[in-house]
C-alpha cells in the first residue's frame, strides 16, 4: 500500500522525536556517575543489566513467541564461568567472553530439545532444564562453592596484555564498563530484530505455517534465537558479577527467571523498548517498595495478575501513544501534523 | 547393594513417588480438563502442608481429621481462585495463563511467610506412626508405608470418581469435545470449577501427608513443582497413567540415586528427563 504523504511525515517527526529522546538518554547515562553519586550509579548498572537481561529475553518471548522460565539457568552459567575465570586470572574481558560463551554453547545444547515444543511444553522444559542447572551448581561444591557460591571475585582492571590495562575497581568505573557493554549489546540486538533474522522469527510467531511453507527451517530459526538470548543473559550474569563480587546459586533458580520476564511485562513485549523500559520500572519500585515491606514479592504477584488481566501492552505501548502519533489512523483526518 | 537394601530403598523411592504423583495428578487433571498448566500448583501443596501443621500440631485435631480438613480447605482456595482469577484466563493465550498463575506463587508464599514466618519446620512423627515395621529383617518406617497405601487409596478413588459415574462421564465429555458438550446440556463453567476444586484437594492432601517426613517451608511449593514437570514431562503431558509412571520413574531414580550416585543425585532426574525427550519428545505414554 502507498504511504500518503501525511504518513510519512507522521513517521519523519516519529523518527526525530526517538532520535531525541535516544540522544537525551545517552547523555543523562553518561554524566550520571559524576552528579548523582555511588549509589544511584550502582542502581543505574543494576538496571542497566537487567535491561540487557530483559532485551535478550524477548528476542525469544516477544519476538519468537517463546516463554522460557529457565533463562536464570543461562544468567547462573555466566556469572559462574565469568567468576571462576577472575578468581583465576585477572582478566575482565575473558571473563566476559568465557561466561557468554559457556552460556550460548549451554543455551544450544538445551534449545536443540527445548524447541522442538512450544508454548506450554516449551515453558516446562526450559524450567526444568534451567532447574538442572541449579541443581549443578548446587551440588558441585568442589568448583562452584555449593550453597555458599563465589566470593571474592575481583573487579579485575580492563586490561589486553601489553596494550593497555585500565583500573575499574571502583562502582563508577566499572559502571562504565558496563554501560559500553550494554549499549554495545542493545545496538546489536537492534540491527539484529531489523534484520532477516528478525523478521523470520517475526513471521514464525505470527505463522508457523506460512514461513514453513517459505522454505524456511522452523526449528533452526527457533534454535538460534534461543541461543542468542541465552547469550545475552550470561553476558547479563557476567556483567553482574564484578558488580557484586560474587556468584551464589539463587541466581539460577527457576524463580529468577522471573526477573526479565516481569520486566519484559512491566514495558510491554511487542516493542523493543519496552523491555529495557520495563526494567527500569521493575527495579526501582522493587527498590523504593523493599523500604516499606519485606512482602515485595506479593506486591509483585499482584501487579503481575493486573498486568495480565488488564494491561498486556505494557507502560511502553501506553507512552507511544502520548509521544507519538500513530502512522495508520491520521490517513483519514488528512495532514495535521 | 545387596537384595534387602534394594527392597528397603525401592519403598523409600515409591513413597516419594506417592507425593510427586498427588501433585502430578492434579496437574495433569486441571489441564486436561482447563487447558491451564497451573505454576500455582506446587503451592497448593504447600498451603495443604501449613494447614495440617496448624490443625495438627497447633490446634492438636486428631490425625485423620486434619488430613482431611486441610486438603478440604486447600480446595476451598482452588475455589476461589478459579472463580476469581483462572475463570479469567481462560480465552488468553498460553504464555499469560502461565504468568498469572506464576503471579499467583508468588502471592500465595509470600501469604504463608506472613501467616506462618518464614523459617524451616520439620515437625515430629504423630504417636501413632512411630515405629517400624520388619520387612525382609530390616526395619521400615510404618509412616512410609501408609503413605504408600494412602497414596494408592487415593488412586482408585480417583480412577473411580472419572471412569465410573455421571460425573467423570462428563469430565470425559468436556475434555475431548468441549463446544459439544456445552451444547448437550453440561454446565462447563461449573465443571471447571469442579474438577480444579479436586486438583487442589488432591494437591493439598499430598501437602498435608507431608509434614511429618519432609520439611515445612515457603519454598516447598516451588520445589516440588519442578519435580512434576519433570514427572509431566518423562510421562507425557496431560495423560494421567503417564503422571503415575513418571513418578514411579522419578521417585524410584530419587531412592536409588541417593543411594549409587549421592553427588548427583539432583541431576540424575532431569538427566532422565532429557534422555527420554531425545528418545520420546512427547513423553513415555503421550500422543
Amino acid at each position: 500500500m502507498e504511504k500518503t504523504i501525511g504518513e510519512i511525515r507522521m513517521e519523519n517527526r516519529n523518527r526525530v522525536v526517538a532520535r531525541w529522546l535516544l540522544g537525551l538518554l545517552l547523555l543523562v547515562l553518561f554524566i550520571l556517575p559524576w552528579t548523582l553519586g555511588t549509589y544511584v550509579t550502582w542502581t543505574a548498572s543494576n538496571i542497566l543489566i537487567l535491561a540487557l537481561y530483559a532485551a535478550g529475553f524477548n528476542i525469544l518471548f516477544g519476538y519468537s513467541g517463546l516463554l522460557s522460565f529457565g533463562q536464570a539457568g543461562f544468567y547462573a552459567i555466566g556469572a559462574y564461568v565469568c567468576a571462576k575465570i577472575l578468581l583465576g586470572t585477572s582478566f575482565l574481558l575473558l571473563g566476559f567472553l568465557g561466561g557468554v560463551l559457556a552460556a550460548g554453547l549451554a543455551a544450544l545444547i538445551i534449545g536443540f530439545l527445548c524447541t522442538r515444543h512450544t508454548q506450554i511444553y516449551f515453558a516446562m522444559l526450559t524450567l526444568s532444564f534451567g532447574m538442572m542447572i541449579h541443581s549443578i551448581i548446587w551440588k558441585w561444591r568442589d568448583v562452584t562453592g555449593g550453597d555458599d557460591g563465589l566470593v571474592n571475585v575481583p573487579r579485575a582492571p580492563l586490561a589486553i596484555p601489553g596494550l593497555f590495562s585500565i583500573d575499574v575497581s571502583s562502582v563508577e568505573s566499572y559502571y562504565y564498563v558496563v554501560l559500553v557493554i550494554v549499549a554495545l549489546g542493545i545496538f546489536l540486538l537492534w540491527r539484529m530484530v531489523n534484520s532477516p533474522l528478525g523478521l523470520a522469527l517475526q513471521g514464525i510467531r505470527d505463522s508457523e505455517q506460512r514461513v514453513a511453507f517459505s522454505g524456511l527451517s522452523i526449528q533452526k530459526f527457533r534454535l538460534i534465537a534461543f541461543a542468542i538470548s541465552g547469550m545475552y543473559a550470561g553476558m547479563a550474569g557476567s556483567l553482574m558479577v564484578p558488580l557484586l563480587k560474587s556468584a551464589d546459586p539463587g541466581m539460577a533458580h527457576w524463580t529468577a527467571s522471573a526477573e526479565p520476564l516481569m520486566a519484559t511485562l512491566l514495558g510491554g513485549i511487542y516493542n523493543f523498548a519496552g523491555p529495557m523500559v520495563g526494567a527500569f520500572i521493575l527495579y526501582v519500585a522493587k527498590e523504593l517498595i523493599a523500604r516499606y515491606t519485606e512482602y515485595w514479592s506479593m506486591v509483585l504477584g499482584f501487579t503481575v495478575v493486573v498486568l495480565v488481566l488488564g494491561f498486556r501492552g505494557g507502560v511502553v505501548s501506553v507512552l507511544q501513544g502520548l509521544l507519538f502519533r500513530r502512522t495508520g489512523t491520521v490517513s483519514k483526518r488528512g495532514v495535521d501534523a | 547393594m545387596d537384595f534387602q537394601s534394594l527392597v528397603y530403598q525401592g519403598l523409600i523411592g515409591l513413597s516419594l513417588s506417592m507425593y510427586l504423583w498427588l501433585v502430578a495428578a492434579g496437574l495433569t487433571i486441571a489441564f486436561g480438563i482447563l487447558r491451564v498448566l497451573n505454576f500455582a500448583h506446587g503451592s497448593l501443596y504447600m498451603l495443604g502442608a501449613y494447614f495440617a501443621f496448624t490443625l495438627y500440631y497447633s490446634l492438636k485435631l486428631n490425625f485423620w481429621l486434619s488430613m482431611v480438613l486441610a486438603a478440604g480447605l486447600v480446595g476451598i482456595v482452588g475455589l476461589i481462585l478459579e472463580r476469581f482469577l483462572f475463570r479469567r484466563i481462560y480465552p488468553l493465550e498460553e504464555a499469560y495463563q502461565l504468568i498469572l498463575t506464576f503471579g499467583i506463587v508468588l502471592i500465595l508464599s509470600d501469604t504463608v511467610k506472613m501467616i506462618w514466618g518464614g523459617v524451616f519446620m520439620i515437625p515430629p512423627m504423630p504417636n501413632i506412626f512411630v515405629g517400624t515395621v520388619n520387612i525382609l529383617g530390616r526395619p521400615f518406617p510404618v509412616y512410609n508405608l501408609f503413605v504408600i497405601c494412602a497414596g494408592l487409596a487415593v488412586t482408585g478413588l480417583i480412577w473411580l470418581l472419572l471412569e465410573r459415574g455421571w460425573w467423570g462421564k462428563t469430565v470425559r465429555a468436556t475434555a475431548s469435545d468441549r463446544e459439544m458438550a456445552s451444547a448437550l446440556g453440561i454446565n462447563t463453567p461449573v465443571l471447571f470449577t469442579t474438577v480444579f476444586i479436586l486438583a487442589a484437594v488432591v494437591a493439598g492432601l499430598g501437602g498435608a501427608l507431608s509434614i511429618p517426613v519432609r520439611v515445612v517451608a515457603p519454598g516447598v511449593g516451588t520445589a516440588i513443582i519442578v519435580q512434576a514437570f519433570v514427572v509431566t514431562v518423562i510421562g507425557g503431558l496431560g495423560n494421567l497413567k503417564g503422571a503415575f509412571l513418571g513418578a514411579l520413574i522419578v521417585g524410584l531414580a530419587n531412592a536409588y540415586g541417593i543411594l549409587l550416585f549421592p553427588t548427583i543425585e539432583l541431576f540424575l532426574i532431569y538427566l532422565l528427563m532429557a534422555l527420554v525427550l531425545l528418545v520420546r519428545p512427547k513423553g513415555l505414554l503421550g500422543g
